[in-house]
């Protein structure tokens, strides 16, 4: 740790604030045609649509998310072990691939509607392409975030707790709601506050259900209209509102204080459940599985098989490997910074570093394109600079990975960061204070005490990093160099132009490859505790 | 000081690529499946190599802006007159006087200013059920909005720019309040909510939950090639000469100089290449498109769908009109 934590926190910070605020530079000269049109014609329905999305979303991954990081983490029963870890997998599809999998199946054109008319006369299903249908399938695109962070936040808790609530007699589901749910609160509220993160961001997921967002309306007013202002107007309600968010939520949080139990060396006693309670837990996790999972993959795979001769060559080595390095060093970067920010913000707790550790996640809720040409262009910039001072005759920065990975840094900062924050708020100062009279300080005290207690949410923040990675798209295209396909690149080139069955090859390849790290997560956090 | 300088641009150097021998830097929006073909028989012949970024082509024009002088980016390669012509419009792009190009390429094809050209056309068209449409109940894109296809009717989402142009086009022939009656009309006789893409339109129709659709020619050559035996048949709208707005819709694809281009005359080469008899097949029939030179023949599949009279308003004004016609459908309520 350097001398002051705000020569930690401030460059980590930079690197989401410059493109932010290259973006909001635009609002210098507002574009009051098209500002006005879009206030009278498209916010009203935006404005609903995204609440409703929120709303909707953030529910929907709450319930599914921490009922099901209880089951895995607290209990026992019938393929609890496959489902620790295999609830995590559908982080590797791509949500837009989700979302146009079940577009498909259950459309009017799909097979069950076509099924259904055609052997039962059956003409009317619920309409998939609904509100109620874009917040079900982002749900179960985006619930493993909760899972992942409530898990570990369970896990972390160690056994005397629910042990003294119920030998004080309290009832074991009692037990849940008073003590581990309220406990588990700073993990869940980061799961939630990141899939919703992911929500506002997403263009994909809503384009296939043509559902108008903030984020349609950005790109429309970018795109289709030509306004960077008007489009950096949108974009900047949208990040108010998210730092809003943030803000209120850091506060209500820092008011509690969480303790953790610091006897890491015992394996809490699972709750057993038996007949009834077992199948509904075992209907449950292998519902939500199969419905966000094996689904959608059995499709993929079809159309994989379908193209697979015409369309698999040698080249997929190199793209494998691309995402592979890419999304490894990336998530290492990552959470290297969001060590360092959590740290500083433990050091000088204060509001302005608050404010400054929320801002530098602000990136993981701007739409991916935006963030991306945001941030180029300071890029652009320092390259045009260089190439005038030293009269070069070609870039330096641009089409770096030095570039690509600081990139990534500005966009994937939250993900690391809501774990490790969580993690680090669980060793409370009197772990600090009982280590300082062992004369255990400075840097052993991270390595021998801080490091261990935070193993799962470091882990959790990697795999989290990870996959994010291997799925982005936008800043890969912008700012990769000459030759560096990745597997998201090859998906972009087929869904760009509705090759949605060729596109199938290399999403199943990024599930193929996003199943190692989920896999290995989930082995090595079962039997870390704190 | 001067030591530190002269090492660090030697370092600088050394991480640039200075060859600027035989090759050309292409950012292009069409995708590499469509584009790669080309590239490696344009370098099979010429031995040029040919390096190539594929973005949207927002971010690829925000990428060329940003980087300004220094753009490695010799040819700017996207689809969609609409997006060309805003390219030209940010000033990204050069004009280039060539006759080849000029003698390939109809002058409604390509930028009057010369800055950006055509490659590869196609058209947007009705498609409809034939077991609940005969042919002789269709004519134009404004019939769409007549009472009588109530219900009948699905579109493709308005996010997407291919109806934005086509409105466009509208705007330049009848002006806006006519259009916007005419936009309006679709919007009421929509069997569904706007669908988000031309190949779930078309399913739509084949499955019978609406008759009749507008798409872009290649994805229901594509939709065919996969399924056959679908009730989809084609229909080229507005062929009477005499009635306003006559001709079918027709878009293009294509490519322009870029401004600060290092290697103009390689990026004019591979155009005017582009442009030619031999690599016309290849360029739009990869894709089911229609060659923008008149004298190369479309692939057998394409000329079975038969001729057609193409509306000859120069494909400008479609990036022209195109932000009154984005508005213009949000007022209407078309989504």
């Amino acid at each position: 740790m350097p001398a002051s934590p705000w020569l930690a926190a401030a460059p980590i910070a930079l690197i989401t604030a410059v493109p932010v605020l290259v973006l909001l530079g635009h609002l210098l000269h507002p574009d009051q045609v098209i500002w006005q049109h879009l206030w009278r014609h498209v916010l009203p329905e935006l404005l609903v649509n995204t609440a409703w999305l929120a709303l909707g979303v953030g529910l929907g991954v709450s319930l599914l998310g921490v009922s099901l990081a209880w089951l895995t983490a607290a209990c026992d029963y019938p393929g609890r072990r496959f489902f620790a870890w295999a609830l995590l997998l559908p982080l590797a599809l791509p949500a837009y691939v989700t979302a146009f999998v079940w577009l498909g199946l259950l459309d009017f054109t799909g097979p069950l509607a076509t099924w259904l008319r055609e052997s039962w006369g059956i003409h009317w299903l619920p309409p998939i392409r609904s509100r109620a249908g874009v917040i079900l399938v982002m749900v179960l695109a985006l619930y493993p975030y909760v899972y992942l962070t409530a898990r570990a936040a369970f896990q972390g808790m160690g056994p005397r707790l629910t042990e003294a609530a119920q030998s004080l007699g309290v009832p074991r589901w009692r037990a849940f709601f008073r003590v581990a749910l309220p406990m588990a609160r700073p993990g869940i509220t980061a799961g939630v506050m990141l899939a919703l993160m992911e929500t506002l961001a997403d263009f994909g997921t809503v384009s296939v259900f043509n559902y108008n967002t903030f984020t349609t309306a950005i790109y429309k007013a970018w795109f289709s209209m030509f306004s960077l202002p008007a489009a950096a107007q949108l974009a900047s309600i949208l990040i108010f509102f998210v730092f809003v968010v943030a803000v209120l939520e850091n506060l209500a949080r820092s008011r509690r204080s969480y303790a953790a139990s610091t006897r890491a060396s015992q394996i809490p006693a699972r709750i057993a459940l038996r007949g009834g309670g077992a199948l509904l837990a075992f209907a449950w996790s292998a519902g939500v599985f199969g419905l966000a999972f094996v689904v959608p993959v059995l499709q993929i795979a079809d159309w994989a098989a379908g193209v697979y001769a015409q369309d698999f060559d040698a080249r997929y080595l190199g793209f494998a490997w691309h995402s592979l390095l890419l999304s490894a060093l990336g998530a290492l970067i990552v959470v290297a910074l969001a060590l360092v920010l959590g740290y500083a913000q433990r050091l000088r707790p204060t509001p302005a570093m608050r404010l400054t550790a929320r801002l530098a996640t602000l990136g993981y809720a701007l739409p991916g394109t935006v963030l991306a040409v945001g941030i180029f262009i300071p890029v652009a910039w320092l390259d045009n600079q260089l190439i005038a001072f030293f009269r070069l005759d070609g870039q330096v920065l641009s089409g770096t990975l030095l570039i690509m990975l600081l990139a990534y840094c500005a966009r994937f900062l939250a993900v690391g960061f809501g774990p490790v924050e969580s993690g680090l708020s669980r060793i409370t100062r009197s772990v600090d204070e009982a280590a300082q009279s062992l004369g255990v300080v400075g840097r052993r005290r991270l390595t021998r005490i801080h490091l261990p207690m935070l193993r799962a949410s470091l882990l959790t923040a990697l795999a989290l990093a990870f996959v994010d990675i291997m799925k982005e798209l936008p800043i890969t295209l912008m700012t990769r160099p000459f030759g560096w396909d990745t597997l998201a690149v090859r998906v972009f080139e087929m869904t760009s132009e509705g090759e949605w069955e060729r596109a199938a090859l290399p999403a199943a390849v990024i599930v193929l490859v996003g199943l190692l790290p989920t896999y290995w997560l989930i082995k090595h956090t079962e039997h870390a505790h704190t | 000081m001067r030591l530190i300088r002269t090492s660090l641009a030697l370092l600088a150097l050394s991480l640039t690529t200075a060859a600027l021998a035989a090759e050309v830097v292409v950012y292009s929006a069409r995708n590499e499946q469509l584009i790669k073909p080309l590239f490696d028989a344009y370098t099979k012949e010429t031995g040029v190599t040919v390096k190539f970024v594929t973005d949207k082509e927002g971010p690829l024009m925000a990428r060329l802006k940003a980087e300004g002088a220094n753009t490695p980016a010799d040819l700017f390669m996207t689809v969609d007159a609409g997006n060309l012509w805003q390219a030209a419009e940010e000033g990204l792009l050069q004009p280039v006087d060539s006759k080849s190009l000029q003698a390939n390429i109809p002058a409604h094809l390509r930028d009057p200013g010369n800055e950006w050209f055509g490659l590869s056309v196609r058209a947007r068209t009705i498609i409809y059920n034939p077991n609940k449409v005969k042919p002789g109940e269709l004519s134009s894109y404004e019939d769409l909005a007549d009472p009588k296809w109530k219900g009948r009717l699905c579109l493709r989402t308005s996010k997407k720019v291919y109806n934005q142009s086509l409105v466009a086009m509208m705007i330049k022939e009848y002006g806006e309040p006519k259009t916007e009656q005419i936009v309006r009309g679709w919007v009421a006789n929509l069997a569904t909510d706007p669908l988000p893409d031309d190949t779930k339109a078309m399913e739509a129709v084949a499955a019978g939950l609406c008759d009749v659709t507008l798409v872009n020619t290649y994805y229901f050559g594509r939709l065919m090639e996969k399924k056959p035996n679908l009730p989809l048949a084609i229909f080229w709208p507005n062929q009477n000469a005499k009635a306003p707005n006559a001709g079918v819709h027709v878009n293009v694809s294509g490519a322009g100089v870029t401004r600060h281009a290092k290697r103009r005359q390689e990026a004019i080469r591979l155009l005017e290449w582009l442009a030619s008899d031999k690599a016309q097949n290849l360029y739009a029939d990869v894709n089911l498109e229609y060659p923008v030179n008149p004298k190369v023949k479309p692939d057998p599949t394409v000329a079975a769908w038969g001729s057609f009279r193409q509306n000859l308003i120069n494909v400008a004004e479609a990036g022209r009109l195109q932000t009154r016609a984005v508005m213009l459908m949000d007022r209407a309520g078309y989504k």
